[in-house]
């Protein structure tokens, strides 16, 4: 293990900010690239039942 | 009966063009007015120490010069596209890529060229010294014919549509890139006084290359559009 | 001898169900893989001498970037495909890459700043692989505009072909010339990813990273291109039948 506690854990030596807004931003990409694809299945499904 | 052969054909496109772009002179001269312009909006946005001045020069003159190339780039098919001329290329026996090099030749003479002749003088506004502003010339003269075949390639990909010339930037913009820093690093090499003869050489080679490609891959773009 | 007559699939129709039944085992073993290399990535590595704890950056920002290229030449080799043999589903392939490599090369850049400010300074440092990563970044994007600004499918798909085609010739020249340019200019060597000696942790978190976002590209793709089917083929029966029983 290499954290003493978890505070030094989520302060990562001083760079936090950066290592959690590189891991955090990338985690938000993928959450809304997966959400962006539930969008748009939603969607082309829902006009085709209201196309038929 | 007497055919006519494949450079007559090519020879005509070429004269055609030119013709036309002879008429409608307005047209030929914005987008060389347009490079004036651009290049002397930087002096004006950064300053006008002229130590500065000559370090952005080439930088600031081969870009004006690839932007101005780009505006130029919707008349090489637009106007033959909506009179029906274009159809007629295209159904011609002649090989489609030779036609199309023949149309982008009579282009870069009536666009590239004169930015080619135009260039030193902006140079010297850059106080740019006389070796730099002979490299200048003869990147441009290597490089502006790359832009226009590799332009002509967007120009037909997004022939017709809504988004135009901003489109038309966002395709071929990257493509430039290449061209940009071997032309602009050639002047820069030699007002540092370390030779130009690396990036001329490979200069040479993207036109080359883009010589060989270009054409073959614009026709199939054109053949894409018009179906 | 293969049982599998692979070219059945090369329909949209028998594809369809295939990629659903894929997709989602695609997804839970990326998640699986990711939490593994997560681990890897904190608990595992040890902390870098000269960089502190800000290069476990290294462990998303590489694969990313790795992602990034690989999935602009997949695409582009479907999209050839497609229109040498115009296929349909090869060209659907294409389009529903783009997007997910797009994120990838984002993913990239944002963490490649993130990883330079503290390094060296500044947010954004012109070397060389940055910068190529910025204009594979402008490939994708134009390749996906092209795209939607042509209304008939089978223009767009053939013209973005091109596009992609071109583009992936072009990124040889263009990261050599990037190089070129950035070795004249700056001299000294910013490189994001030449740290001095990788220990073997590192080397084997990267890998482990880059598989989980391997699979998690490969489910999003086929998630996509179900939608895209779907979208494309809405006159078809079997998709009106799907409409109806859905």
């Amino acid at each position: 293990m290499n954290w003493e506690s978890v505070s030094a854990f989520i302060n990562m030596g001083g760079y936090g900010t950066y290592v959690w807004g590189s891991f955090g931003v990338t985690a938000a990409c993928f959450a809304f690239e997966l959400l962006a694809l539930r969008a748009r299945r939603r969607q082309i499904i829902s006009a085709l039942k209201a196309g038929d | 009966m007497n055919r006519p052969g494949l450079l007559d054909c090519m020879k005509t496109v070429i004269a055609r063009d030119i013709r036309i772009a002879l008429r409608r002179r307005a047209d030929v001269m914005t987008s060389l007015i347009f490079f004036v312009i651009v290049v002397s909006l930087f002096p004006l946005g950064i300053g006008a120490d002229p130590v500065l001045l000559r370090t952005l020069g080439p930088g600031v003159v081969w870009v004006a010069a690839l932007l101005a190339c780009m505006l130029a780039l919707g008349r090489l098919f637009a106007n033959d596209h909506a009179d029906g001329t274009l159809e007629q290329l295209i159904l011609s026996p002649q090989p489609l890529s030779l036609l199309v090099l023949a149309k982008t030749i009579a282009h870069w003479l009536t666009t590239g060229l004169p930015l080619v002749v135009i260039a030193p003088l902006l140079g010297l506004q850059f106080n740019l010294d006389a070796d730099a502003l002979l490299v200048l010339i003869a990147s441009l003269l290597l490089g502006t014919p790359t832009l226009s075949l590799i332009g002509a390639i967007g120009a037909a990909l997004t022939l017709g549509l809504r988004g135009g010339g901003a489109l038309l930037a966002l395709l071929i913009l990257p493509l430039y890139i290449p061209v940009l820093i071997f032309g602009a690093g050639a002047v820069e090499a030699t007002a540092a006084a370390l030779g130009a003869t690396a990036h001329l050489s490979i200069l040479g080679a993207l036109l080359l290359c883009t010589l060989v490609f270009a054409p073959w891959a614009t026709a199939l773009a054109l053949k894409i559009a018009t179906e | 001898m293969s049982s599998i007559r692979w070219y059945k699939y090369s329909s949209p129709q028998t594809f369809y169900p295939l990629a659903g039944r894929l997709a989602p085992w695609f997804g839970v073993t990326a998640a699986l893989v990711a939490l593994y290399g997560l681990y890897i990535s904190f608990f595992l590595a040890p902390t870098d001498f000269q960089q502190g704890e800000a290069y476990r950056i290294i462990f998303i920002h590489v694969p990313a970037a790795w992602l990034s290229m690989f999935l602009y030449l997949i695409m582009a080799a479907w999209a050839a495909i497609g229109l040498a043999w115009h296929t349909r589903l090869s060209s659907m392939m294409a389009l529903s890459i783009a997007p997910t490599g797009a994120v990838m090369t984002f993913i990239a850049l944002w963490t490649g700043a993130l990883w330079g400010k503290p390094m060296w300074g500044a947010w954004w440092v012109w070397d060389a692989r940055l910068t190529s990563e910025l204009i594979l970044l402008f490939l994708y994007l134009g390749f996906m505009f092209l795209h939607a600004a042509i209304d008939d499918p089978r223009r767009a798909d053939r013209a973005a072909a091109v596009i992609a085609i071109v583009g992936a010739i072009n990124v040889p020249i263009i990261y050599f010339s990037v190089k070129w340019w950035n070795t004249l200019h700056q001299g000294a060597s910013v490189s994001l990813t030449k740290s001095p000696t990788m220990a073997s942790t590192m080397l084997w978190g990267m890998l482990i990273m880059s598989v989980a976002f391997w699979l998690y590209s490969i489910a999003a793709v086929l998630t996509r291109v179900r939608s895209v089917i779907l979208e494309r083929e809405r006159n078809a029966d079997w998709v009106r039948q799907l409409g109806e029983n859905a």
